[in-house]
Parts: C-alpha cells; sequence; structure tokens
C-alpha cells in the first residue's frame, strides 16, 4: 500500500516593536526578569487592554507579503485558558475575523515550483516564560507576556517533509525582508507546530492528524515529519490506527515520542473581547502599508541579476538575509562597483565573520567603509595587498579606510620615477634572475617583482612595476 | 438546564474542584441562569449582524512606546512568593509549551 502524506504548519512569529501588543510595557529579548511588565501584563482586575498600532501594522505588513486579503472589518476575541504563564486566564487573539487570510508562498523542489497556500494570519500576544525547578516549583517570566506575535497557519498543502522546510525557507526570508520580525528560531522569535497525516494514494479523507513539538530548528522540522510519515506507514501496513496525539521530537535519536493523547477538541470558549472596540481597516491604511513594504528578496535578486551583472549564484548568497542585501545596497549607494562589492562580502567579509564567528552588523564594517576602500584599489590609491591590511583595520576597530590609508603612509607607489630607478638597481643585483629569464624561466619575474614589492613595502603598483620590468628584461 | 457533567467540565476548564453536594446545588442554580438566559434564543435573529462589542469607539489604537507604569516591586508586592525577581509557582505538570 502507497501513502499520500498531507502537512499542516502553523508558525509563530514575534513582531518587532518598542512595546507589547495590548500593554505599553516596553519589549525587549533578554532583560531582567519581570522587569518590562506592568498592571495588564499581571492581569490586575479594572486594567484594560489598548492595541498596538505599529504591531498591527507589522501584521498586515506580513500579510501582504505573504500575498494575502486583509480583512476589512475585525475585532479581537477571548481564548480563554488558565496557565501561570498568562495570569490573565485568557489570551487575546483574532478567531474570528483574523487579519488576513488566503494568501500563498510559492515553493521549489526538485525544479517544481508549487504555491502553498496560507490559510490565514491573526494578531496574539506571546504568553511569559516558565522555568521549572526540582524542588516543587515553577518561576515565571512575565516579561514575554503580552508581547506581539502573527500567527501563520498554512492550509494543507505539503506533502513532503522537504515541501515543509522550503515552506518555512521562504517563509522566514520573506517575512525578515519585510523588517517585521528577526524570525530566529534561536532566540525563539519564530516558532513552529505541525500537523501530519497519512493515507493511502487515492483516498478522498485525510487521516488522523498528529501534531508535532519541540522542533527548534527547520532541520528537526524535516526529519521529525520524516520520521512520523515511516512510523504512521508501518502502523498503517500492519493493521494498526493512528492515534490523534501529540508527539515530541528528540533530536538526540531522530524520533519522535508520545506526549499526549488528544481526548476531543480543546476547549477555550473563544468570545468576543469586551474591552476593545472593533476594527475597521482601511483601504488608504493597507495602501499606505503596501507602499511601505521594503523590496522583497526575490526582487532584489532579480535587480541584482539584471541590473548590476551580479552572477545568480552571487546573488543568491546576498539576497540569503536582509541584514546582507541591506549592507550590499547600501555599499553600491557610495558609488563603489557592485561585483567588487559582492567579491568583498562573500569573500573577505564572510571569512572574517566566519573566523569570529560573528554576524555582519556584530563586526565594525560600515557599507561606507567598505565602499570607500574599494575605491582606493579601483582608483589605484592602494594595491589589492595593502587592502587587505586596510580591510583588517576598517572590519576590527572601524577605521576610515581614506585618513588610515594616507596617515599610515599607505598610498600605492604608480610613479615610474620613483619605481624605474629600484628596478633598475635590482635588475643590477639579480644578473642571475635575468639569466634565467633569457633562458625562458618565467619564475624569474615573480622573484624581481617580490624583490621590488619587498623594497617598496607592498606599496609599488604592480601594473606599473611588470611594465617597466618587462620592457627593461627585454633590452638587456 | 445544565448537566452535572457541564458543570464538572467547567470546574475543570476553571481549575476549581468542588464538593459533591457543591456540584448539586450548582447544578440548579446554574441551571435556573442558563434557562433564563435561554430565553434569547427564541429571538428570531435572521439576517441580523451580529454585535461584537456595546461601546460606541471604534479603530482605538495606542501608539507603539514603550513604557514602564509600574516598577517591578510593586507589581511583586501582590505575589505570594518570590525568587530572584521571578514569580514562584507549584510545579507545571503536563503542558508542553515551556522550555
Amino acid at each position: 500500500m502507497n501513502f499520500e502524506t498531507t502537512i499542516g504548519l502553523e508558525v509563530h512569529v514575534e513582531l518587532k516593536t518598542k512595546s507589547k501588543m495590548y500593554s505599553p510595557s516596553p519589549v525587549a529579548y533578554g532583560a531582567e526578569s519581570n522587569i518590562n511588565t506592568n498592571v495588564i501584563d499581571f492581569g490586575f482586575p479594572g486594567t484594560l487592554p489598548t492595541v498596538n498600532k505599529n504591531g498591527y501594522r507589522l501584521g498586515v505588513m506580513v500579510a501582504l507579503a505573504l500575498n494575502a486579503e486583509i480583512e476589512k472589518h475585525t475585532h479581537f476575541d477571548r481564548k480563554n485558558y488558565f496557565y501561570p504563564d498568562n495570569p490573565k486566564a485568557y489570551q487575546i487573539t483574532q478567531q474570528d475575523k483574523p487579519l488576513g487570510h488566503d494568501g500563498y508562498i510559492e515553493i521549489e523542489v526538485d525544479g517544481k515550483k508549487k504555491k502553498i497556500g496560507v490559510e490565514e494570519l491573526h494578531v496574539e500576544e506571546d504568553a511569559g516564560k516558565n522555568t521549572h525547578g526540582n524542588n516543587g516549583y515553577s518561576y515565571v517570566d512575565l516579561n514575554r507576556q503580552g508581547t506581539p506575535l502573527i500567527e501563520i497557519v498554512s492550509k494543507p498543502d505539503m506533502h513532503s517533509p522537504e515541501e515543509a522546510y522550503q515552506y518555512l525557507e521562504n517563509l522566514r526570508k520573506i517575512v525578515q525582508f519585510t523588517g517585521a520580525s528577526d524570525v530566529k528560531m534561536e532566540e525563539g522569535s519564530m516558532r513552529v507546530d505541525t500537523n501530519i497525516s497519512i493515507s493511502p494514494v487515492g483516498s478522498d479523507s485525510y487521516g488522523t492528524k498528529v501534531e508535532l513539538k519541540n522542533l527548534n530548528s527547520f532541520n528537526h522540522v524535516r526529519l521529525g515529519l520524516a520520521y512520523e510519515e515511516k512510523r504512521q506507514a508501518a502502523i498503517l501496513k500492519s493493521g494498526g490506527k493512528i492515534g490523534q496525539e501529540t508527539r515530541r521530537f528528540d533530536e538526540k535519536t531522530g524520533e519522535t515520542f508520545l506526549m499526549r493523547v488528544k481526548s476531543g477538541a480543546d476547549d477555550y470558549r473563544y468570545f468576543p473581547e469586551p474591552d476593545l472596540p472593533k476594527y475597521d481597516i482601511s483601504q488608504e491604511w493597507i495602501d499606505e502599508i503596501k507602499a511601505s513594504l521594503p523590496e522583497s528578496a526575490k526582487s532584489r535578486r532579480t535587480r541584482y541579476i539584471n541590473e548590476l551583472g551580479i552572477p545568480e549564484y552571487d546573488a543568491n548568497v546576498l539576497t540569503d538575509t536582509k541584514e546582507m542585501a541591506d549592507f550590499f545596497d547600501e555599499a553600491v549607494k557610495y558609488n563603489a562597483n557592485p561585483k567588487l562589492v559582492s567579491n568583498w562580502l562573500m569573500g573577505e567579509v564572510n571569512a572574517y565573520m566566519n573566523e569570529k564567528r560573528i554576524g555582519l552588523q556584530e563586526t565594525k564594517l560600515t557599507p561606507e567603509h567598505l565602499a570607500k576602500m574599494i575605491n582606493l584599489i579601483s582608483d589605484g590609491t592602494i594595491s589589492s595587498k595593502i587592502a587587505k591590511k586596510v580591510f583588517q583595520e576598517t572590519i576590527s576597530n572601524g577605521t576610515e579606510p581614506e585618513e588610515w590609508v594616507k596617515s599610515k603612509g599607505l598610498v600605492q607607489e604608480s610613479d615610474p620615477a620613483v619605481l624605474k630607478p629600484m628596478i633598475l638597481e635590482i635588475l643590477d643585483n639579480n644578473q642571475q634572475s635575468i639569466d634565467d629569464f633569457k633562458n625562458g624561466k618565467d619564475r624569474a619575474v615573480g622573484f624581481l617583482v617580490g624583490q621590488i614589492m619587498k623594497q617598496t613595502h607592498g606599496q609599488a603598483n604592480p601594473k606599473v612595476v611588470n611594465k617597466i620590468l618587462m620592457a627593461e628584461l627585454k633590452s638587456r | 438546564m445544565i448537566s452535572k457533567d457541564e458543570i464538572l467540565h467547567v470546574a475543570t476548564l476553571a481549575n476549581l474542584k468542588f464538593q459533591d453536594d457543591e456540584v448539586d446545588s450548582f447544578v440548579s442554580q446554574l441551571g435556573k441562569i442558563v434557562g433564563m438566559e435561554s430565553q434569547l434564543s427564541s429571538v428570531d435573529t435572521t439576517g441580523i449582524e451580529p454585535t461584537y462589542n456595546m461601546g460606541d469607539t471604534n479603530s482605538v489604537f495606542r501608539e507603539d512606546k514603550g513604557i514602564r507604569t509600574q516598577t517591578r516591586e510593586q507589581l511583586l508586592e501582590n505575589v505570594p512568593e518570590t525568587d530572584n525577581n521571578l514569580i514562584k509557582v507549584p510545579t507545571i505538570v503536563d503542558k508542553e509549551d515551556d522550555e
């Protein structure tokens, strides 16, 4: 018997706001325990929520970037549950009229393009964070309570773990390029829940849905789903039944194990949030948000290839993160040659980041400095050898390249009137090399250039040196 | 009318535990309330838009500025037990969403 896999994903993304979704408490990752809280986050009686305009705006941005329709007439709903990480005992969400609906994400697997539907997107609030002691107590930090989230619910359109992986990769990239979220799995600003079922090929109904949790990376999603596909198929083949359950992925074994059996649907007793009014989202505001959307990765990639002459592979690397693409665009604005900027970013800059294990923003390099340095090479002020020194200085200490080069006397020597006497002297002292050259040993040229470089501390312009040297060698 | 099972279900959702005789009294008390409210269902609401909110305000937003309105000390004053500025609660079991 052959089976068909059906996968749906629910992704929570933290929106990058200064304050919480329904309270003015500051939002900051890694702050002191319970410092960014107020009476609303603590669920004190008599407090009232207010809706963060920017939180909603970022939600609309994400929805637009995912090609969704924006709901014009909406309201908020209460989802009721008891848990210490949310003292209000309810989450304010949008159950009835989600912010956006019917979007899609394009993916490509094995050369085949496919659209994965986005059922709906809604804004809601995050819960606090619990840590568990082994002394019979848990400890609650409410800093995260109320942080704006957008939940993105896919349609059950994915049929392999690889498709789910591509969906997540593309979703992450699209959201990151809107600037609405950092979308970092490792910091919890992006979280993934998956549903997977299998059914015999040709069957007109879905199999029993299993929920998969504790997926800390996209790769774990892929591995966990692949394991589930096999596990479920083995059960069905041996005549068993799939239980409606929540399972947990164990990254050590690559297996999933039972967390709990679902007994009936969760009972959250949703009802319209009485503490918030209804919201009309005007077409004018939607248009304004649309116009403010930063250029997407896809569009930048096309522009780099078609307008800037960047090779396809390089364009892919440059648009892998918004950080890199923004840096590239900015450096090009300072009139540096795009291809050279790209080469430096993919080469030396990347190597530096890997060596120090840091991100681009954690280096001291600015787009302006990189552009200046590249232009110093292009106009012959410094040699590419000296450029490596300048680069190390500017990326490590944030030094302005032009002034540094001048103050350190690193300007390239291109004046034949200065270089020629030096070259003549070196030739006079190295008759052996001249003989070698005459006997067809090209290596001799390299040796002589090396001598000149040594004498000028690497500052001689290699092009000029070569020209003079070759003319001189031939004439002797 | 409300059944004993429904009362027990709602009690579980609300994290409340009751003695048997208490549950019986709720069956009769809540039964009366639900019965009275159910009169509303006799009104024909065909074609009427649902009312989500009784207020006359609409689309009120707050500007995104992070401010602290209370100090942590004030907020933790009413917390039964704290440890290192964290709220100490009995161990949370059988929930999966936390790290």
